[in-house]
């Protein structure tokens, strides 16, 4: 057996040390809200963050993290989805498939670490991941509002709560 | 997706046993359990009575809405629960939504109607039976309360789910009548609200399926988890049209987690095993023998010939035709022609092809029912594909969907991953097997945007009047590929998409003294979809970049000389005039970072609505191109959720520019030469313009959203770099072209 230290955790896995961190994250660890874009580390779908830095983990062998680094998936981004992007990702209704934005939201938060109040420029250095949806601009709004900026991002959406009964 | 129909439906209804009620109506009494959305692995949920076949009332008071049009990320199940939930007239914070199966739909006479998620249909097909649905259940449910209060029904008023009337003081909910409700017999009449009245519809209602999306909760086809479940990987043949000889399958079998090799039709490998990556190392180690088939020697350059062919051939069919076109041009003053060529692309969703089957078997031995979890665009069609591919009556198969992780047009009309996915679970009765393409699998293995060439000429008279156009398309036809039953005499009434005469759907916006649009059919051997937008993304580059060369041929202004050519199109000129406005056309754009920014302008008609954009670009002395802003304008008549029409607009320019500026497959030896990201290239965030959209809702129709506005993407941005470069761009992707100063 060998170990991997995911969200806080240390959990078993028995893949071969060739098998990217992707598919030990999804199938072995059932973690499946990190996703498979592309293989080949472009698309930026599977996203993670290994000690606190954006890793495309479909192009990571497992072999090459040690027991002892940290690893955070979405999943495990705050501990009630109510990490200041995720807030901001419901308020502008970032996502439309929503297939990319797991990666999209995990690349922002290094992002903000890095660089609490990120400019333009920063943002497009940092955030390469693709989205066929379109929804690059929204990603830039909601970025700029965890970082401190307008609430509402011109988009004037309407939330009503939901009602839980 | 344009058509109500997809090929494996047609299947379906070959078989007969489709003869249904018209979609809408509503069948009560009867309980059928569904499918909670997102949770399909868990299996049925057991649910109190349906009002009708559109809602369910808990007692609780939270309000389900049925929904079967697909969610691929348009929006359209939170538009259709506002509508539904309009006429309701519920409370808008219990309401949730539910899929119900084809297997359900077919069962009940298809009581919900088409499944089918494409042509920007979603909502404009279903608009008039789902808000009947909603208004007839709130109807029943008022009708309920004021039978047990012995009151008139018409004294009653409803407001967010509660039932009043004045004069008894009596009040309840839609919860405590719910039960009562479901045992009357639906209205007769169903009127449905002005929508100018509308309080849910129309407004910019946050979607319902966001939070799921932020979290890593939401379960796509690719997620999910089933007892027993194994994984499978393909690999088809890399040339269309091939099959496999023999396949040495020794070393795969020894691998972990591998459990077996299965041949999947003619032309593919399967390998199934406990993980998709040991799945994927296995057929990686596969030792397969193609027979590569009569076409592997297909290249490019021979396609590009074969399309160029066709725009000087005799034969061809006639798409609008007003006049006499080849008098106008033999008798004009002066000629102007152009060549144009749009290249293959793959849809290329984010999540990949994929499903899971699961064959169980009867006491005998033999087949007894089938049942796919699948991202589709099409319950109907997948559960079509499902049945054929079981060799099993539909009744005896089910399919459950999930949103999809991008559809775009290749999850609608072909199902050709569920049927192997069948195919593999056929060797492996009583296990689910999921089968996930890889992403090389996927660029090669599309349903592609068919390749197109045109060849434009004007006529022009002395004054530089236009006296006649002749647009020639040569190139595939979508429809030969997947529905030949729908080509008569050689012509396919789809590639004449925004270039129709009338029709309502997609319409020329001008008016020429002669027209001839015509087709030269030529289908090389690499199969074409419907791809977002469809043939209008063509269409749009050919007819709107060619009137912007006729534009600065004759010295005018390119809005100017549109104007006078559309004054018998006024909603076209609105959508138009609406963008140019905004954008302040005919006033100099403001440099940005000390670069000149220059204009274009596009405008079309498609999947029922008007659109427009200008577009803001500059071009460095390098030839380096900026996109900086978009402005788009659309009139889809109604607009049910204007936050989400400004997602879908903002996204086609995603689809739409990451075409014009990256997007080609080639082939080479029969084959699809793109395999992945790197070498098919689409825009990110760094390239992505800031786009204003203005929406022209001018009522009195139901007009398309997801699509229609990708297909002025590339012209207005073309036109904008001619008017930068004074280079004319007249072959895509623009990548390919320089743009250093002309």
């Amino acid at each position: 057996m060998n170990r991997l230290n995911v969200n806080g955790k240390v959990l078993n896995h028995n893949a071969e040390p060739d098998t990217p961190l992707l598919w030990v994250l999804r199938e072995q660890l059932g973690l499946t809200g990190t996703k498979y874009g592309c293989g080949v580390a472009q698309c930026g779908s599977c996203t993670v963050h290994v000690d606190g830095a954006p890793v495309r983990s479909c192009a990571l062998p497992v072999s090459a993290v040690r027991e002892t680094q940290k690893i955070t998936t979405i999943e495990g981004l705050s501990p009630d989805g109510k990490h200041p992007l995720q807030q901001a990702w419901v308020a502008l209704d970032v996502p439309q498939c929503g297939y990319c934005q797991s990666g999209m939201i995990m690349a922002a938060a290094a992002l903000l670490k890095d660089k609490p109040r990120p400019t333009d420029a920063d943002i497009d250095a940092a955030i390469t991941n693709i989205c066929r949806c379109g929804t690059y601009n929204r990603v830039r709004a909601a970025i700029k509002q965890a970082a401190g900026g307008s609430k509402t991002a011109g988009l004037d959406i309407i939330h009503i709560q939901r009602s839980r009964s | 997706m344009n058509g109500l129909q997809t090929s494996d439906e047609i299947t379906v209804t070959r078989r007969d046993f489709l003869a249904g009620a018209a979609a809408g109506s509503l069948v009560l009494g009867v309980h059928l359990p569904a499918l909670a959305q997102g949770a399909a692995a868990a299996g049925a949920a057991v649910l109190p009575p349906e009002i009708n076949a559109w809602v369910v009332v808990q007692p609780d008071e939270r309000v389900i809405v049925r929904v079967v049009r697909s969610e691929m990320g348009q929006g359209t199940l939170t538009g259709l629960a506002q509508l539904v939930a309009e006429e309701l007239e519920c409370d808008w914070s219990r309401v949730s939504t539910m899929y119900p199966t084809p297997g359900e739909s077919l069962e009940r006479k298809r009581v919900w109607g088409s499944f089918s998620t494409g042509g920007s249909q979603g909502i404009r097909q279903s608009q008039d039976y789902v808000r009947k649905g909603g208004a007839a259940a709130r109807m029943m449910l008022v009708q309920a309360a004021a039978d047990e209060w012995k009151v008139p029904a018409a004294e009653c008023r409803v407001d967010k789910g509660v039932i009043t009337h004045a004069g008894s003081r009596k009040r309840a909910t839609y919860g405590q009548m719910a039960r009562a409700a479901a045992r009357l017999n639906p209205p007769a009449e169903v009127p449905l609200k002005d929508p100018k009245t509308w309080k849910l519809a129309g407004q910019r209602l946050a979607r319902l399926d966001t939070v799921e999306k932020t979290n890593g909760s939401q379960v796509y086809g690719t997620d999910l988890k089933l007892p027993g479940l194994l994984n499978a990987a393909i690999r088809d043949c890399p040339v269309f049209g091939g099959k496999v000889r023999g396949v040495d399958s020794a070393a795969t079998l020894k691998m972990p987690g591998v459990k077996k090799v299965v041949r999947v039709g003619e032309s593919a490998v399967a390998v199934v095993a406990d993980t998709w990556w040991r799945a994927k190392k296995g057929v990686d180690a596969l030792n397969i023998d193609w027979d590569l088939g009569p076409h592997a020697g297909v290249q490019q350059a021979d396609i590009n010939a074969t399309l160029k062919a066709g725009l000087s051939a005799e034969q061809a069919a006639v798409g609008n035709s007003v006049g006499d076109v080849r008098a106008a041009l033999a008798g004009a003053a002066r000629r102007i022609e152009a060549e144009y060529a749009y290249p293959y692309q793959n849809h290329a969703t984010m999540e990949v092809m994929n499903a899971t089957a699961k064959i169980t078997m009867s006491a005998t031995g033999t087949p007894q029912r089938c049942e796919v979890w699948t991202p589709t665009q099409n319950g109907e069609g997948a559960l079509a594909a499902a049945a054929e591919a079981a060799g099993l009556p539909p009744a005896q198969c089910e399919v459950y969907k999930l949103h999809l992780g991008g559809g775009f047009g290749r999850r609608g009309a072909v199902h050709d991953w569920v049927r192997q996915a069948v195919a593999i679970a056929k060797e492996l009765p009583g296990t689910p097997v999921k089968l996930v393409w890889s992403r090389e699998e996927d660029m090669t293995h599309g349903r592609y945007h068919p390749i197109t060439r045109a060849r434009l000429t004007a006529g022009l008279d002395a004054q530089g009047d236009i006296t006649g156009l002749h647009l020639r398309i040569s190139g595939q036809s979508i429809l030969a590929g997947i529905f030949p039953q729908n080509v008569r005499d050689g012509r396919d009434p789809v590639v004449f998409q925004g270039l129709n005469a009338g029709g309502g759907e997609a319409m020329i916006g001008y008016t020429f003294p002669a027209l001839l649009v015509d087709h030269a059919m030529r289908n090389p051997h690499v199969p074409p979809g419907f791809w977002r937008g469809v043939n209008m993304n063509q269409n749009a580059v050919y007819l709107e970049c060619f009137i912007d060369e006729i534009a600065h041929a004759t010295g005018q202004d390119p809005l100017a000389l549109r104007r006078k050519l559309m004054a018998r199109h006024p909603k076209h000129l609105a959508v138009l005039e609406a963008a140019a406005t905004r954008a302040g056309w005919g006033q100099p754009a403001p440099d940005v970072g000390g670069q000149k920014v220059f204009r274009g302008l596009a405008q079309m008609h498609g999947f029922g609505s008007y659109v427009a954009a200008c577009a803001e670009v500059s071009v460095s002395a390098a030839g380096e191109l900026k996109i900086h802003r978009i402005v788009a304008a659309t009139d889809c008549g109604h607009a049910v959720n204007p936050q989400q029409i400004e997602a879908q607009v903002e996204g086609s320019f995603v689809y739409g520019l990451s075409a014009a500026l990256y997007g080609e497959c080639t082939v080479k030896d029969g084959r699809i030469e793109q395999r992945n990201f790197d070498t098919y290239p689409v825009m990110r965030m760094d390239t992505m313009p800031k786009v204003e959209t203005v929406i022209v809702a001018s009522g009195g129709f139901w007009g398309g959203v997801g699509e229609p506005t990708i297909a002025v993407a590339a012209p207005a941005v073309l036109n904008a770099i001619f008017a930068a470069t004074g280079r004319r761009i007249r072959e895509l992707p623009l990548g390919n072209q320089s743009l250093k100063r002309a």
